[in-house]
């Protein structure tokens, strides 16, 4: 991406390695002083070098897994067990692979959050934004085929459920189900698919992130009050500056992170995976794993008699599970839609009040959701998630869409650096805004 | 002020409620017809706790003497028990008391020997099978893992072993089950299979229930999570290591961004 190989180093064995390999300026360029960065970015910016982190640390942990990971049905589930007992360190790697996968969702959903609040996706960065909702897509499907290798009850019974789902899919889906088991039920070829499979998609996954990072270094940051950077007074360069809050932020998360990878390591798993997985039992509640509550409740809230489905022409056309099949799958990718559903010129919520508003609602309505999946799908609940579900999509598809629209957003100011200094000094905010004194940028 | 903090908090304290609905939703669906374990104080619970050494010995002796009649722990093996304090020559000791098959030797034979240290535990059946066969057609569970594999493991083993009561006369208990106060569905397979002085302690320890019940589940939460002591003791370093670095990065921020308007 840097086309100034002549760049001069102090070093000459730098300098020598640069004029025939750019790599010096490229990182330099890219993650280096002369990368333009905007000075006003809050914590929220960190999780994305967060999320790179996680991703390598699952990487490496899960290579070293899989030099002592057996995938046969006879021997997966001891062979994860030989890993935790005899393994040097095992327990340890295969706890913080374990944990890693949670704090990647964790560190993931911060992150989309962040952009869907101060409107990351919007133009010139809609590519960038799709980019990262196929990024989670893709470690929706490494985490799930992950789930199923140590063999537990919840990894034979939520692999039978998940791929059960492909079933509804008209004339092929039985056929799918067959190819995704490589025979007629959840069994050893599915376990041999799926483990490398799962060893496989992290590498499409650093694919992906290397266009991520290349279409974010197109346009750089988006920031807080969502203006573009105008002069070099609005950016500072990325080195040391960000290295610098990025490394604390790195030490904060893996504070966290290794609190529960030591004293808390089954804290967000099943107790049920530590049984061997039987497909004569069926575990009393089959719940997947915490990241993919809030789907799996819209899954199963296409109900025969749920309304959206019942008294809408979708009930003509298709089963009420595959309906539910279509909308879990929509939910996430109505998200690529994100940059033209929303039409506001005004990027950051920060100066739309309304909007924001809604944001914080949906917000709450996607925890909500989480906690509908994690529950049995019974009494309340049905109704809970089926409310839930239609705010899901009404946020979405029109809720977006018209405040967009309508909404006349406060002011923003003049540039990035006017925005620091006003904060800064603590002048009366109202100069920006006299209209909405409320929602100035410095609040 | 008050958006930013709003800002700031709002997804902290989603997280908080999250974790909260989650444990509240789990122990729900754990409870489901029985009663919620009583909580428990355990050596090995809390960020130093460690297995009491006597305490796992004696679960060791209740296990031997009460549960390997039926339930297997097919992840332990002989030279592990060096974990809770036996010495090499104890433990070959207990190997050398069980017999186990080994071969096919050069002649093609499967011959018995002395157990190894290296041996499993012996498990009670040659096989799933049989032993479905001789329990009514459901095998005893393994015990390795047992502890983990129930919400609150220990407390919940704890509560089985010592919740043994009449069943309600309007509860009619059916052929080889059992009325337990702690058991989902309450109707266990398993016959009480705790009395008091049920074993004789060697350290002079009153076995009454309780004892036995605790001491067990203390060998069984060893036998779960043998690497406990060893990650705990690692894991306080690691924090303190990373609470200090993080403190260092954080000064190291604030003085490079010092100059930054």
């Amino acid at each position: 991406m840097s086309s100034n190989a002549s760049k001069a180093f102090k070093n000459p064995v730098v300098n020598w390695i640069e004029y025939r390999l750019p790599i010096f300026s490229f990182v330099d360029n890219s993650l280096g002083s002369q990368y333009p960065t905007p000075k006003n970015l809050n914590y929220f910016w960190n999780f994305g070098s967060l999320a790179g982190i996680t991703l390598g640390i699952m990487i490496v942990s899960g290579i070293v897994l899989a030099m002592h990971y057996t995938a046969h049905v006879d021997h997966a589930f001891d062979s994860v067990e030989r890993i935790m007992r005899d393994v040097n360190y095992g327990w340890l790697i295969r706890y913080i692979h374990m944990n890693g996968a949670s704090m990647f969702f964790i560190v993931i959903y911060i992150h989309m959050f962040r952009g869907l609040y101060y409107g990351s996706y919007h133009a010139p960065r809609e590519i960038l934004w799709m980019l990262g909702v196929l990024i989670l897509l893709a470690m929706m499907a490494t985490a799930f085929m992950g789930y199923v290798l140590p063999w537990g009850q919840m990894s034979f019974w939520g692999a039978t459920v998940i791929t059960n789902l492909f079933s509804a899919i008209p004339i092929v889906g039985d056929d799918i189900v067959t190819l995704l088991w490589g025979g007629f039920s959840v069994d050893n070829p599915t376990l041999s698919r799926f483990f490398s499979l799962h060893y496989l998609m992290p590498f499409v996954i650093v694919g992906l992130v290397v266009l991520h990072i290349w279409a974010l270094h197109v346009h750089g940051s988006n920031n807080p009050i969502g203006i573009d950077a105008k002069t070099d007074q609005d950016t500072i360069g990325f080195h040391p500056y960000y290295t610098a809050k990025d490394l604390f932020g790195f030490g904060a998360f893996m504070t966290f992170f290794m609190f529960f990878v030591f004293f808390a390591p089954n804290f967000f798993g099943e107790p049920d995976n530590y049984i061997e997985a039987d497909s004569l039992v069926t575990p009393a509640h089959i719940v997947p794993e915490w990241y993919f509550l809030p789907f799996y409740a819209i899954l199963r809230a296409f109900t025969a008699d749920f309304f959206l489905y019942a008294f809408t022409p979708i009930s003509w056309i298709m089963s009420a599970k595959l309906a539910g099949v279509l909308a879990m799958f929509a939910s996430i990718l109505l998200l690529l839609g994100m940059p033209w559903l929303d039409g506001s010129k005004v990027k950051s919520s920060q100066f739309r009040p309304l909007f924001r508003m809604f944001y914080w609602l949906f917000f709450v309505n996607c925890i909500v959701l989480g906690i509908v999946g994690g529950k049995p799908a019974e009494g309340v609940w049905i109704y809970i998630g089926q409310a839930t579900t239609t705010y899901y999509f009404a946020h979405l598809l029109f809720i977006v869409p018209l405040i967009s629209r309508l909404e006349r957003p406060a002011a923003p100011p003049d540039s990035i650096s006017a925005a620091v200094t006003a904060k800064a000094k603590k002048v009366s905010l109202d100069r920006f805004n006299p209209a909405e004194p409320a929602m100035a940028p410095g609040e | 002020m008050a958006i930013k903090v709003k800002v700031f908090y709002a997804p902290l304290l989603a997280i908080f409620v999250i974790s909260g609905a989650w444990i509240t939703a789990f122990n729900v669906l754990a409870a489901g017809t029985a009663p919620q374990p009583p909580k428990q104080d355990w050596s090995f619970s809390g960020m130093f706790g460690t297995f009491d050494r006597p305490s796992t010995q004696r679960g060791l002796q209740v296990y031997r003497e009460v549960c390997a009649g039926c339930h297997s722990l097919k992840q332990v093996d002989f030279r592990h028990l060096a974990g809770i304090g036996y010495s090499e020559n104890q433990i070959k000791a207990f190997a050398a008391e069980a017999d186990v098959v080994d071969g096919p030797n050069d002649e093609g034979e499967m011959f018995e020997r002395p157990g190894i240290p290296a041996d499993q535990l012996p498990n009670p059946y040659p096989n799933k099978k049989a032993a479905a066969a001789s329990n009514n057609g459901k095998a005893p569970p393994d015990l390795s893992l047992m502890t983990k594999a129930r919400f609150n493991g220990p407390d919940y083993v704890y509560a089985l072993l010592t919740g043994y009561v009449d069943a309600p006369p309007e509860l009619e208990v059916p052929d080889g089950g059992n009325y337990n106060t702690y058991y989902p569905g309450h109707i266990i397979a398993m016959a009480n299979p705790l009395v008091d002085d049920g074993v004789e302690y060697q350290d002079g320890t009153k076995a009454s229930i309780e004892q036995q019940a605790r001491d067990v589940t203390t060998f069984l939460s060893w036998t779960a999570e043998p690497e406990l002591e060893a990650r705990k003791a690692l894991g306080i370093k690691v924090l303190i290591f990373l609470i200090i670095l993080t403190a260092l990065l954080y000064r190291v921020k604030k003085v490079i961004w010092r100059d930054v308007q």
